[in-house]
């Protein structure tokens, strides 16, 4: 053809690099595809049967063909025809993207929680065994997980193309994720959520790897504190241990095995513990004041950042008894004694 | 253009004893000052018609930028600041200035006082105050360009837009709020002329399709703008005062600015469409000489879309944590609006059956319409069905999806518009091959840029990304190749039409054999457009009076 | 209709002060009766758009009256009722002498109805004063919502001589929101309350002038509609706004 051969290496080069579908790397994929190529064949049906009408009207009865045009009023027998079968396939569409939404939305009892910060221009990954990864998140195979997002300043959106997931991350709330991955290799994180001068530059890796290796790597980048150890510190520099230690003249409610119970509120309302009951609490408390108890928590809004929500969220979780609480402030108390314990605990004035 | 083989309806006067009438809208008057302060529709239409297009080319002026900056993965050609000032002064010169005006302050202005057989629309000086409203809104928003541009994207979202950046939001906001009015305004002057202002007969049955797209159109700017501004009002007081409605840290609720914004902005999309929509039923209808197939479905279809258009704006929300539930109804809602579309698409197809179809330039645009439409339309259906919407919001799928409506929809009724009432609004015609071309080219250009940006929406790519992945390049380069043939169909028409208007044939009354009420006066029309106001006494599209009233008026001249 | 051509003014739109049969009468209009139809129903179509304006701001109130109950009501409370209540029986006057205006236009009683437009301006304006002392105590109280808003009167209302419960400082915060709806919403009215009388003046000097005096009094009907609509504005910010937390019983 005469193409020159650089420019012709370059051109495969070039096709060979791109795709037309992105892999199926995460359990969900297969599904989210199957529904893709159903309203791919709709969408090819419903364009060529209109091109094919359009055209096979523009022969038969163009006007060398039919000088004289035959005014027909319209059918109603047509008209209900191309009303009723398009509804019919958008209802099933319906239906079936329903089903899928409430899917990738609605995550498996068992999923491995991971927590995801994200600011102006990046994503921080926390595990719950104290790894933190930035722009980059590393998972197992075979094992579905959780993502509890939120973010600092604005707007964003996590995306994992290949694994078909996407949520708006948002400042001053939680929203989740969760996904299986099922094949071994690394993948783009996306901020799809336009957020800022460098909105294109809040990517990532994700890295998929064998549980053995996961395994590893968190041995690895073992920071040598979990969330939940640096969250009992927080407790006890915030003085949270205070009031929430589960003795008899502890002036908070017990928090241990807080977590995934129906508290009554002292206006009457049930409420589920989950993490986002949590962080609100700590944020607002008098509109989450447990029942028999008075509304005299100050708030932490400004004086803790996300990060060490998470710690406090992910601490209280895993809070089984007050044991542990009580004894800090033992040490607490007899602070002048072991100078060494930390002492704020009991300075934090609480306002009546 | 010879009418010899049959395969035109065009019928011109003898161009060798053909003139422009001697007194009409364009010469009634003269002087600047006598077009600035005009009351007359149709001097304000052809006002709107070149204020709009010199925004337009603004508007594609950033989007070529855009994609030229696309074309390599790396953020070569320029900063990311600027990039994201690129995108959002295309979105917001293209929505708010462009698509929102595009039909019905043009077209719409012009024909619909003539359709319904009155002298002017029902408040003269507030149409030209909403034309001078549009000025302000566009003045400032070059204004905001000027000082240094703005980088919120044309949504706004907040809390980025309140708190987190230092561009002119405020002045962007103020643009935007002056030209709703604008737009409220046009709405307004046209829901009052077609309730009280119909000619003796014209029954609401009667009235022209584009009449009743308008209609529906017109509820819309007046019942879904006014949301929008008092939005904008709320970004700007929190951006100045730093009170924080919509920010979190203080108690705010930044999902409120999206329910408030998507409550306009979700029917937005319907204000663009839906004047298209006339325009194509009455394109379609005078080349194939025919009524359209099931007038009252259309309208009521028109009707429909305004109505479920007001509940659907939940739609663009999927994945911001809305309550699972809410988003099943707000899906099931949208897949209901899609079904009127599909119906006109039919309507509109079945209208060419047993018709004598001609194919110029109006008609090309039309068909173009109707498949880029129904392409964008199906692609809409993806979108609304919730599961399959988390991995293709916010990508380049929906970037492509809203082009094929807006743009591919959208741009080429009004392109066929513009052509179809060229010479009433003129008295001359425009050059019908090369106009064919750019019709063909228009068509070509659109596809190859926004097809390949389908599938770069589904491998993943992020809309306003101002660098990329190398393996997205090949697409990307795909689409910016397209773009350019796209500017060169935009860019003919604007030259042609411009030779035209002192070297085009002289068009006559009624080129097109068409049966609406603004065929059967001058071209151009006189200021007051009736000599004595008619009475409508046939349907629309009705061919056979059409030709009795011709063989009529030959017995009577011969 | 069928004598369309006799009805046809086919005179000049700027000869409006020709003093023939009705001088009002715009060319492109079938008949008088026309040209008022449409005038009156275009006010009601732009008050439709009004209500979706400020049916924004209520949607807001609404969302976070919800969410900060106690706050609100808190800050409610700081708000006077007494002049609230002035203030709507000022603007129902107000509003009675609008009425009364468009009925003298139409019964061409031309000082009547100089007389009820000033006396709805006057009301208007007593309105505005009013209002202008209430954000005067907003801003000596730091109830002005932004870097300057203070809390402490609603934390520790005993310190203010308040009989109030407390509130917790995280609540208290949300005080703010409250107090941006209020002048949000009652700003709002209160620009339209000023675009009103800047329109009052206008009217009557055109009314002073003879304008309204032949019969011609659709400019005067649809500025009453307007000036109803913010009076009724008014009455549903009234309750919202001052009175959401008054226990008369108690």
């Amino acid at each position: 053809m005469g193409l020159s051969p650089v420019l012709w290496q370059f051109l495969v080069h070039w096709l060979h690099a791109s795709a037309l579908f992105p892999a199926e790397a995460s359990g969900i994929a297969p599904y989210v595809d199957a529904l893709y190529f159903f309203l791919v064949a709709m969408t090819i049906f419903g364009t060529t049967f209109v091109a094919i009408l359009l055209l096979v009207f523009s022969v038969r009865y163009r006007r060398e063909k039919n000088p004289v045009a035959t005014q027909i009023e319209g059918s109603t027998l047509l008209e209900a025809t191309w009303t009723i079968i398009p509804l019919a396939i958008f209802l099933v569409t319906f239906v079936w993207g329903a089903l899928l939404y409430f899917r990738i939305y609605d995550p498996p009892t068992n999923a491995m929680n991971i927590y995801i910060v994200g600011k102006q221009w990046m994503w921080k990954a926390e595990h719950p065994g104290g790894q933190h990864e930035i722009n980059a998140l590393h998972v197992p195979t075979g094992k579905p997980i959780q993502l509890t997002m939120i973010s600092q300043d604005v707007f964003h959106s996590f995306s994992i193309p290949d694994f078909r997931i996407k949520r708006e991350v948002i400042p001053g709330r939680y929203s989740t994720v969760w996904f299986e991955a099922t094949q071994v290799g690394t993948y783009h994180l996306f901020c799809t959520q336009y957020c800022g001068t460098q909105h294109s530059g809040m990517i990532g890796e994700v890295t998929v790897m064998t549980p053995g290796d996961y395994k590893k790597w968190l041995e690895q980048s073992n920071s040598g504190q979990s969330l939940a150890q640096n969250g009992e510190r927080l407790f006890a520099s915030m003085g949270c241990n205070s009031c929430h230690n589960g003795t008899a003249a502890a002036r908070g409610p017990s928090l241990a095995g807080v977590y995934g119970s129906k508290l009554t509120l002292t206006d009457g309302r049930q409420i589920l513990v989950d993490d986002a009951y949590l962080r609100n609490a700590i944020l607002n408390p008098s509109e989450h004041v447990t029942a028999g108890f008075a509304p005299i928590m100050p708030t932490y809004q400004g004086q803790i950042s996300e990060d060490g929500l998470i710690d406090l969220v992910e601490f209280i979780k895993n809070m089984q008894s007050n044991y542990r609480v009580q004894q800090t402030l033992v040490t607490a108390t007899s602070g002048e004694a072991a100078p060494t314990t930390p002492s704020e605990g009991t300075t934090e004035t609480v306002k009546p | 253009m010879s009418a010899a083989i049959g395969n035109t309806i065009v019928s011109l006067p003898d161009q060798s004893t053909a003139q422009i009438p001697k007194r009409n809208y364009i010469n009634n008057e003269h002087g600047l000052l006598s077009w600035l302060l005009t009351g007359d529709h149709k001097r304000i239409a052809i006002l709107y018609l070149i204020s709009i297009t010199f925004f337009f080319f603004i508007g594609g002026a950033f989007a070529g930028l855009i994609r030229l900056e696309l074309l390599t993965p790396q953020p070569d050609l320029v900063a990311a600041d600027t990039y994201n000032k690129f995108f959002t002064m295309h979105g917001i010169i293209m929505v708010f200035l462009f698509l929102v005006p595009s039909v019905p302050a043009t077209l719409g202005n012009f024909l619909i006082p003539i359709m319904l057989g009155a002298k002017d629309l029902a408040f003269p000086k507030i149409n030209l105050l909403s034309w001078y409203l549009y000025l302000v809104g566009g003045g400032l928003t070059l204004g905001a360009l000027v000082l240094g541009g703005v980088d919120t994207g044309w949504t706004f979202t907040t809390p980025l837009s309140t708190h987190y950046l230092n561009t002119h939001v405020i002045t962007a906001a103020t643009a935007i709020f002056i030209a709703g009015f604008s737009s409220i305004f046009t709405g307004l002057n046209f829901i009052v002329t077609i309730h009280r202002m119909r000619c003796p007969g014209m029954t609401w049955f009667r009235m022209p399709l584009f009449v009743w797209s308008h209609y529906a159109a017109s509820l819309l700017m007046v019942l879904g703008t006014p949301v929008l501004a008092i939005t904008l009002v709320l970004v700007a007081l929190e951006r100045l005062f730093g009170i924080g409605v919509f920010d979190p840290a203080k108690g705010g609720d930044p999902l409120l600015f999206q329910h408030l914004f998507w409550f306009y902005s979700h029917p937005a999309v319907y204000i663009m469409i839906l004047p298209g929509m006339g325009v194509i039923s009455e394109v379609i209808s005078t080349f194939s000489r025919k009524r359209v197939f099931g007038y009252t479905a259309v309208a009521f279809s028109s009707v429909a879309i305004a109505l479920f258009g007001f509940f659907v704006w939940e739609h663009h929300m999927f994945i911001m944590g809305v309550s699972n539930y809410s988003a099943l109804v707000f899906s099931l809602l949208t897949m209901l609006v899609a079904v009127p579309s599909a119906i006109k698409i039919f309507n509109w197809a079945f209208t060419l059956q047993k018709g004598s179809i001609t194919f110029e330039t109006p008609m090309l645009y039309a068909f173009g319409f109707m498949g880029l439409f129904t392409i964008g339309g199906l692609t809409g259906v993806f979108l609304g069905s919730l599961g399959m919407d988390i991995h293709l919001t916010e990508t380049y799928f929906i970037v492509a999806h809203f082009h094929f409506v807006m743009v591919g929809g959208m741009l080429m009724a009004f392109l066929a518009g513009v052509h179809f009432w060229w010479p009433k609004m003129t008295g001359r015609m425009y050059p019908e091959s090369l106009s064919k071309l750019a019709a063909v080219t228009t068509f070509i250009g659109f596809n190859l840029t926004f097809l390949p940006q389908f599938i770069l929406g589904y491998l993943g790519m992020p809309r306003r990304y101002h660098a990329y992945p190398p393996e997205f390049q090949v697409l990307n380069v795909l689409s910016t190749a397209g773009a350019t043939v796209l500017g060169v169909g935009y860019m003919l028409p604007m030259l042609y039409l411009a030779w035209s208007l002192k070297y085009g044939a002289i068009a006559g009354n009624n080129p097109w054999q068409a049966t609406g009420l603004e065929w059967q006066i001058q071209s151009p029309p006189l200021t007051e457009n009736f000599i004595e106001i008619p009475i409508m006494d046939h349907e629309a599209y009705d061919y056979e009076w059409l030709e009795n009233k011709t063989k009529n008026e030959v017995t009577t001249v011969g | 209709m069928d004598s369309a051509l006799a009805t046809t003014d086919h005179a000049d739109v700027h000869a409006e002060h020709d003093h023939v049969a009705l001088p009002q009468h715009r060319h492109h209009f079938e008949t008088e009766e026309q040209q008022r139809e449409a005038g009156s129903f275009g006010m009601w179509l732009f008050l439709l758009t009004e209500i979706m304006f400020f049916g924004g701001l209520f949607f807001a109130y609404l969302l976070y009256r919800n969410w900060y109950y106690p706050a609100f009501a808190a800050a409610s409370n700081q708000l006077s009722v007494p002049l609230g209540a002035f203030n709507t029986v000022v603007l129902i006057s107000s509003g009675f002498c609008m009425a009364v205006g468009v009925w003298a236009a139409e019964m061409r009683r031309k000082s009547l109805l100089v007389l009820m437009l000033v006396l709805t301006t006057f009301f208007g304006l007593i309105f505005l004063g009013v209002k202008y002392d209430e954000y005067h105590e907003k801003y000596e109280l730091h109830h002005i919502p932004g870097d300057s808003f203070n809390i402490s009167m609603f934390t520790n209302p005993a310190g203010y001589g308040i009989k109030e419960e407390p509130l917790a400082p995280d609540m208290a915060q949300k005080t703010q929101i409250f107090f941006f709806l209020y002048f949000a919403m009652t700003g709002m009215h209160a620009v339209h309350m000023i675009i009103g009388i800047v329109l009052l003046f206008w009217l009557t000097w055109r009314a002073h002038r003879g304008d309204f005096s032949s019969g011609y009094v659709a400019p005067i009907e649809n500025f009453g509609l307007y000036w109803h609509f913010v009076d009724i504005v008014w009455l549903f910010l009234f309750p919202l706004l001052y009175l959401i937390n008054r226990h008369p019983l108690h």
